[in-house]
């Protein structure tokens, strides 16, 4: 009986949000391609574009919060799986320009002609198939996050000392990528590429499909951690979030949840940066840069971490507000307000806005006459968890 | 044939008088070589070349220079020769008395590829005489690298005449190096001149000895090859020595960076991301100190380091203490969060920075005593980097001294180790708290005062220590300053010495990925504190 009205329940926020996300990415697409230029409704390709970089980013935000809202792992690094997820959808794009390049050499991409390769390094083999791609944007990130998280949770580096790696990792790897002999295009990255899957990536129709792709993604991303955190699993995982020590104690192989939880997300992340970069059109390293990670990690704390739409609107809405902010005159004065916004919402909105909004409800609902104190407190059990008062 | 030989003793008899004739003009005074610039004749020119520069007058070096120069000019009519200098002013070349202006008649003396030569070589042996100290050690050394044999001559002569010791070596090097490669010299000469090169022993001495070629007698050779053995040896230890001082200099700046870090963190268990900002505004103070220095009071310029340190101290410091106290301390047991809302604040310190003094690097100039390098052996040694190592290592001890021998230090130790306890017995932590952020961003700025003198100081200053910095935290260990200092000094020689192996990027990702395996192996850090306190 519980566990139904549980299902029900929660349902109801999440139901709303996949709808919403599930509108957008057919309706913004169609507006974009059927209706006539310059009419009101009409939404233009750059606002596709733009709207499509949100919702990655809303993806990468969501596995963030997978593993900081629900299992209490700060990553200042998830940025590193995001861009190796870009990296390897770039190679893939990389090698369809094929003879189209400045050098047309059927093989290599125009950077490493520019650098005398003679041939191709044998990471780049395979690329030139989708497939392949896609499996690597996949396995790239899991395979760094398995490794990592393996030797990080096993000897138990929790905490900030976890963070401060996980940042260490993302800025060795944006040293490694701005090198030029690393074979992945230096500090210039990869751009310029023409075609994915046979289809012009500047097409309108193209763009409108990778935003369609990317509020898909979403919706499978939202869908799989709302799997997670409401199964079994998801509960053990909140169990190690709040006392690590004790559920230990009682049993649980906290190292094994951890590091399954952390390989997903990183995974996820790379899904997202796979979807981020045909849609921006190019992939550097700078999205390696350490201050990237943690301003995605912000965006969850806006949104209210331990709530996955939380963390999707909180990136929406923080993107939003960066481009509002950088493109007029308030330019110089965007790092002053993101600054404010980390100190603001880290000391007087800990619980973020979906939180807090969810905090305020509940509390509404307790003052109600008795006559529904029975569904209420019923209901108490099901709402998104609770923030522990102090946590490590 | 009568004839024959009548006419050659004609030729000689006529070619004797020409030369009796001429002698004079040879050994004749000064001027009238001069004067010989402006007979329009190559070979006139060339005898003139020779005789002013043997001359020993104080105007051969002007003269010879103007010559290459195309700055000397000639008035067929008069004999008159003037010197254009660069700043437009004449001289007559003659006297050296200044003239109004050049007569329009007068045009450059003329050179052709033979007297090019002539005249570098001059002008090379004038050098090696210059009253200039610098000037004779520079022209000693350049004659050491092209070892042009037509040179022996003049080095003799200015090695005869030289009293500076320094000096001295550098011709009797040149000397050895022209030798060496100088086909008719005698093999006891040529022993002798690789002996000296050996015993200059750097890496120009190896190039030299390696390129004597293959035609030299075999003792020389066999001598030159156990000198090219033994300066690699001792350069291989020399570059030993190099790397560690170089680590010791990173090493250095490092726990600077890292030193209030070790605080904060240690006692508070606050991780500081705008702990690389209160550097920057240590750096900004000394810039602006400077900068009053520099409009009211520009004598007391070598000062100004020292009125920055305490002031530095003072500024950031309190910044530190507002920031915990408006901040931090509402977020104490929750070190994640804390992290977030001091990112947020670095961002905000950056910008307004960047809003008052501009995006671009600001001057800060190095006082005298903080300037130049001496030589050490084979290696140089820069005064910044040995007063940066020297001032950090006075900074440690002072702290380790406050931590130890007062009464801020033993309660602030006792909040570190217990902190319930340590409130149990009456401390105020949460004054120890804020003294303890003070302190930490204090020396932060005082960091930056150091750290001005040896980079960019811009907004993003702090930025570029905040990742090695807590890397060093991290690999030392909590609650420990000796942790730090073995930490910083530890990742500070092992970049160096992976540097020259690996290249500086790929020697600094093995440092990180280094202390990414380390912190498995020991996750609390290489001087963790031990006892339950810890196991938060």
């Amino acid at each position: 009986m519980t566990s139904h009205m549980l299902t029900r329940s929660l349902d109801r926020g999440a139901a709303i949000f996949l709808a919403v996300v599930a509108a957008c990415g057919i309706l913004i697409p169609l507006s974009n391609l059927l209706l006539p230029a310059g009419s009101f409704l009409q939404v233009p390709t750059y606002l596709v574009a733009l709207w499509g970089k949100y919702v990655c980013y809303a993806i990468l935000a969501l596995s963030i919060d997978l593993i900081w809202g629900y299992c209490g792992i700060l990553s200042l690094g998830h940025g590193a799986f995001f861009a190796l997820g870009g990296y390897a959808m770039g190679m893939y794009l990389m090698r369809q320009i094929g003879t189209r390049g400045v050098y047309g050499n059927p093989i290599l991409p125009d950077f490493m002609v520019f650098l005398n390769y003679s041939k191709l390094p044998w990471y780049w083999h395979g690329f030139d198939m989708f497939w392949f791609a896609a499996l690597m944007v996949l396995f790239v990130p899991g395979l760094l996050a398995f490794c990592f998280g393996w030797l990080a949770f096993r000897s138990r580096v929790t905490g900030v000392y976890l963070s401060i790696i996980t940042q260490a990792m993302t800025y060795a790897l944006l040293l490694a990528f701005f090198r030029n002999d690393f074979g992945f295009g230096g500090n210039n990255g990869m751009t310029d590429f023409k075609d994915i899957l046979g289809f012009n990536v500047q097409a309108e129709g193209t763009r409108g499909a990778l935003f369609m792709l990317s509020c898909l993604g979403l919706i499978v991303s939202f869908l799989i951690c709302r799997a997670v955190v409401s199964s079994k699993l998801g509960k053990v995982l909140i169990a190690i979030r709040d006392a690590e020590s004790r559920s230990r104690f009682l049993g649980y192989r906290v190292e094994s949840y951890k590091l399954f939880v952390f390989t997903l997300s990183a995974c996820m992340a790379g899904v997202a940066g796979a979807l981020y970069v045909p849609q921006v059109g190019i992939i550097n390293p700078s999205e390696f840069a350490p201050g990237n990670s943690i301003e995605a990690v912000i965006w969850v704390a806006v949104g209210g971490r331990g709530t996955l739409v939380g963390a999707a609107l909180g990136a929406i809405v923080v993107n939003y507000a960066k481009t509002f902010f950088t493109s007029g005159v308030l330019a110089p004065y965007w790092l002053f307000m993101l600054g404010a916004l980390f100190i603001l919402v880290t000391l007087l909105l800990p619980k973020g806005i979906v939180g807090t909004f969810n905090a305020w409800r509940e509390a509404s609902k307790e003052r109600r006459p008795a006559a529904a104190t029975a569904s209420a407190a019923a209901e108490d059990g099901v709402t998104e968890p609770k923030m522990a008062e102090k946590r490590s | 044939m009568p004839t024959n030989l009548s006419a050659r003793l004609c030729t000689f008899l006529l070619s004797l008088f020409l030369i009796a004739f001429a002698l004079p003009a040879f050994a004749g005074p000064f001027e009238d070589a001069v004067a010989k610039f402006a007979n329009e004749d190559y070979s006139d020119t060339d005898e003139a070349i020779g005789v002013v520069a043997s001359s020993g007058n104080k105007l051969a070096f002007p003269i010879i220079s103007a010559l290459q120069d195309g700055r000397l000019m000639a008035d067929p009519d008069s004999k008159k020769v003037y010197v254009t200098g660069t700043d437009g002013k004449s001289i007559d070349a003659a006297t050296g008395e200044p003239v109004a202006s050049v007569p329009d008649s007068a045009s450059a003396v003329r050179l052709n590829n033979r007297l090019r030569r002539s005249v570098d070589a001059a002008l090379g042996s004038l050098t090696l005489q210059s009253p200039d100290l610098g000037a004779r050690l520079q022209a000693a050394q350049s004659v050491y690298k092209s070892h042009e044999e037509t040179a022996l001559e003049p080095v003799e002569g200015a090695l005869a005449k030289e009293t500076n010791r320094s000096v001295k070596t550098a011709l009797s090097e040149a000397r050895a190096a022209i030798l060496l490669f100088k086909s008719d010299a005698t093999e006891v000469q040529k022993l002798e001149a690789v002996a000296t090169i050996k015993a200059r022993g750097d890496q120009e001495a190896l190039a030299l000895l390696s390129d004597i070629g293959t035609d030299q007698p075999a003792s020389v050779a066999k001598a030159a090859a156990s000198a090219i053995g033994s300066i690699q040896s001792s350069l291989a230890v020399w570059s030993t020595v190099q790397n560690a001082w170089y680590g010791l200099s990173l090493g250095s700046v490092l726990l600077l960076a890292a030193i209030g870090l070790a605080i904060t963190f240690g006692v508070m268990g606050v991780i500081n991301m705008a702990h690389g900002e209160m550097v920057m505004i240590g750096a900004y103070t000394t810039f602006v100190v400077q900068e009053v220095i520099r409009t009211r009071y520009p004598a007391l310029f070598d000062y100004s380091l020292l009125i920055a340190v305490p002031l530095a101290f003072l500024v950031a410091g309190a910044i530190g203490v507002v920031i915990e106290r408006s901040i931090i301390r509402f977020l104490y047991g929750r070190p994640l969060e804390t992290l977030l809302a001091t990112w947020g604040l670095s961002l905000v310190l950056q910008q307004a920075v960047r809003t008052m003094f501009g995006p671009t690097n600001r001057e800060v100039g190095n006082p005298s005593w903080m300037s130049g390098a001496f030589d050490l052996g084979q290696i140089t040694i820069t005064y910044n980097r040995l007063w940066i190592l020297v001032f950090t290592l006075a900074v440690f001890m002072i702290l380790l001294a406050m931590l130890r021998y007062t009464a801020l230090g033993l309660e602030m130790r006792a909040v570190t180790q217990n902190r319930r306890m340590a409130a149990s017995m009456g401390i105020a932590t949460s004054r120890v708290d804020a003294l303890t952020f003070g302190l930490g961003s204090g020396i932060a700025g005082i960091a930056g005062v150091a750290l001005s003198q040896i980079d960019n100081v811009s907004p993003n200053l702090g930025q570029s220590y905040i990742i090695d910095s807590f890397m060093v935290v991290v690999f030392g260990g909590v609650g420990n300053l000796w942790g730090t200092l073995v930490g910083a000094f530890t990742l500070g020689i092992a970049n160096k010495f992976l540097e020259p192996v690996a290249g500086a990027v790929l020697g600094k990702i093995a440092i990180l990925v280094l202390i990414i395996l380390f912190i498995q192996k020991r996750p609390r850090g290489l001087f963790a504190l031990k006892g339950r306190a810890v196991e938060a």
